[in-house]
């Protein structure tokens, strides 16, 4: 009796401790133009902090953006209410959150894709060219008609580091196959249009392609549908996809948005923040290519050797992949 | 007042006010449905847009780019033009604007950059209203049709040019660099720091949308060229008769139409965001439509449409901010409910109205 006694004081007090963490932070996060449901990048921050919620219990605000100037004032309507920390989301937020941050030197901020250079702000940027260059190694393996093709949100800097990854990986397995690239448009709609992205599958399909990679949000389920339909292979991105499709999809660029949102929060509450950058690479596991039970039969044993093997070389510097930040070219 | 004839002040004030409140009941069952209290969302609404400076500010500063992108509608609207290119034409006129800005901002302060913005972003955006404007005069390619298609090669060519052309190399972001000083309009938090605006981005641009406003009245109701516009508006084949050149009014109402929306850009680029964005239009130059008709083509109805959605858009964003089951979707879709009554049933309560005054005037014509 006692013992239990001691056990339910000691859960209690436990309860009791979180509790009293649990008021220490008020997080916000604001998501850019895609918003909270665009099944891609803002929908994984969002089950970043989702999932902090369930774990912890501390509840979030958002904010979903809709036009340029409601990135300052969001910021700054969560920084007025003492949140903190503050995420945002997407690379179109650092010059608001630059100005934003210097008035609010005491509210903790973390931005995502950009670098933020002041002491309250915490960068994440990914290297997702190291990712697609895995993928991108697979898509050629898998290949049998030496032709693969990659499908574009917005012709924009972020989707060529992808596409740049993707085609140095493919060429670093088969140097002389065939890379078709399409985008899907150049205004906003372009990450939202699945059956835009469909077409253009298909069209690459006519083409010869038999492996498509997306990096086109929401546009990108219609790529992946044509793919299962014509009994072609596609390749997810942001989050892992293989489950849209089983046996369809072979792999996918998985970017660990949702864990560095949650890791962030969680830092914030346990009290070991830090700013800075942060960069997610292989090393850091903050990219990576999925492999599950969905897509396990399309993953032969010399693909999987392959590709870890290329991993480690890209995690010690052995193998160089090209960012295309770097000089806004692709050799490729 | 002939029968079936309104007095003005029904017309300009009761019948849009009978709009709006019929738009506010909907959008109110609309939040019903969603299972929130509608009175709590006005509530929200209707502070959230003048309820505190900030607040005000920014109903002002979504207000200036209404008003250029209403204007410009209106204007060839008279002409009876249906401009549909404002999106495109203020987005390309961004550029001119951009373009006066990075090239002069490291060296002149910004009153001698302004003019030059002015020119460069009315240029722009009449550029991009020429040639659709020629098609239409001179092939008879209807003005809807390629004003819409000359939106997408707007943000085509806008793309490319952000992501390649104007981009500083290592940044993520498809814009240009940030303009110094002599590239920024004066805020106006900062120019009459008694009111306060809080941090809110409205700039010396509503000054700029309000002359624009005075000359297109000038222009319209006031000069030989506005009175040929609305002649060729009203009745083409009089027009003709009357020796009105078609081609000289479609090109030339058409050129200050792009002009006026064009100008957004020096609200947008040069007074609030201070660099040249991907997607800084958002959607202007179609709303511009919704408030140039609610407006009915007057500068004042203009300027009055213009705050409302200016009400809409920053109380609808504080209501999204407060009540988070009210997304911003929602949003949208009490503002299509606005636009849908106020434009597109404009003439759903307008038989009713007629009536009731024609038995009113009758029966004061008996008395």
């Amino acid at each position: 009796m006692k013992k239990t006694t001691a056990i339910c004081a000691t859960l209690l007090a436990g309860l009791m401790s979180t509790a009293a963490l649990a008021e220490t932070i008020k997080p916000a996060v604001v998501y850019d133009f895609g918003g909270r449901n665009d099944r891609s990048f803002n929908e994984a921050a969002f089950n970043g902090a989702q999932e902090f919620k369930e774990r912890t219990g501390i509840n979030y605000r958002d904010f979903e953006i809709q036009n340029p100037s409601q990135r300052e004032q969001a910021l700054r309507n969560f920084a007025r209410r003492g949140m903190d920390p503050i995420i945002t989301i997407g690379f179109a937020q650092a010059a608001a959150l630059e100005k934003v941050a210097k008035e609010f030197p005491d509210t903790r901020f973390a931005i995502v894709d950009s670098v933020v250079d002041l002491p309250n702000v915490r960068s994440i940027v990914f290297r997702e060219e190291q990712g697609s260059y895995l993928v991108g190694m697979l898509a050629a393996m898998a290949s049998e008609t030496d032709t693969i093709s990659f499908v574009g949100g917005m012709d924009i800097p972020l989707i060529r580091k992808f596409s740049c990854g993707y085609k140095q990986g493919a060429k670093a397995v088969n140097p002389d196959i065939e890379i078709i690239e399409n985008m899907t448009g150049t205004t906003g709609a372009a990450w939202t249009d699945p059956v835009k992205g469909g077409e253009l599958a298909r069209s690459q399909f006519a083409r010869d392609s038999d492996v498509v990679f997306h990096a086109a949000g929401a546009t990108g389920m219609g790529v992946l549908q044509a793919a299962a339909d014509e009994g072609k292979l596609g390749i997810g991105v942001d989050s892992n996809q293989n489950h849209l499709h089983p046996g369809q999809i072979l792999t996918s660029m998985v970017k660990a948005v949702d864990v560095a949102v949650d890791a962030t929060l969680t830092d914030a509450q346990e009290g070991n923040w830090s700013t800075g950058v942060q960069v997610m690479g292989l090393a850091e596991n903050g990219v990576s290519w999925a492999l599950d039970d969905n897509n396990a039969d399309l993953i032969n044993d010399e693909m999987k050797a392959a590709v870890e093997a290329a991993k480690q070389d890209i995690v010690s510097g052995k193998v160089e992949v090209h960012d295309f930040m770097v000089d806004n070219t692709c050799p490729f | 007042m002939s029968k079936g004839q309104l007095p003005r002040w029904v017309d300009f004030g009761l019948l849009p006010a009978i709009n709006l409140i019929a738009a506010f009941l909907v959008s109110g069952l609309v939040v019903i449905l969603i299972g929130e209290n509608p009175l709590e969302a006005v509530k929200w609404l209707v502070w959230g847009a003048l309820g505190y400076g900030e607040g005000v500010g920014f109903t002002l500063f979504y207000a200036t780019n209404f008003i250029f992108t209403g204007l410009a509608v209106a204007v060839a609207f008279h002409a009876g033009l249906f401009n549909i290119g404002g999106e495109g034409q203020a987005y390309v006129g961004g550029l001119g604007v951009a373009l006066a800005c990075l090239a002069m901002d490291q060296f002149v302060p910004w009153y001698v950059t302004l003019p030059m913005a002015i020119i460069g972003g009315a240029a722009f955006g009449a550029g991009w209203a020429f040639i659709p404007a020629y098609l239409q005069a001179k092939r008879g390619s209807h003005i809807v049709i390629t004003t819409i298609m000359f939106n997408f090669i707007a943000s085509s060519l806008m793309v490319y040019l952000l992501a390649n052309v104007l981009r500083p190399t290592g940044s993520m972001q498809p814009s240009t660099r940030g303009f110094e000083e002599g590239g920024q309009l004066p805020l106006l938090r900062h120019l009459f720091p008694a009111f306060d605006l809080g941090q809110s981005p409205v700039n010396l641009a509503l000054f700029v949308a309000l002359i624009a406003c005075v000359l297109v009245w000038v222009l319209i109701w006031r000069t030989k060229l506005g009175y040929e516009i609305r002649t060729f508006g009203a009745n083409p084949n009089a027009a003709v008769y009357a020796g009105i050149s078609p081609v000289r009014i479609t090109v030339v109402t058409m050129l200050i139409s792009g002009a006026l929306a064009g100008l957004m850009g020096i609200n947008e680029v040069m007074g609030a965001q201070a660099r040249l964005l991907l997607d800084f239009t958002a959607g202007y130059g179609f709303v511009g439509i919704a408030v140039a008709l609610m407006g009915r083509g007057h500068p004042i109805g203009i300027i009055l449409a213009s705050i409302l959605f200016g009400m809409l858009y920053q109380g609808g964003a504080e209501l999204a901010f407060e009540i988070p089951t009210i997304t911003r979707d929602m949003i949208v879709v009490i503002q299509a409910l606005v636009i849908l009554f106020a434009g597109a049933l404009e003439h759903m309560f307008r038989p009713a109205v007629v009536a009731f005054f024609d038995r009113f005037a009758g029966a004061k014509a008996v008395a």
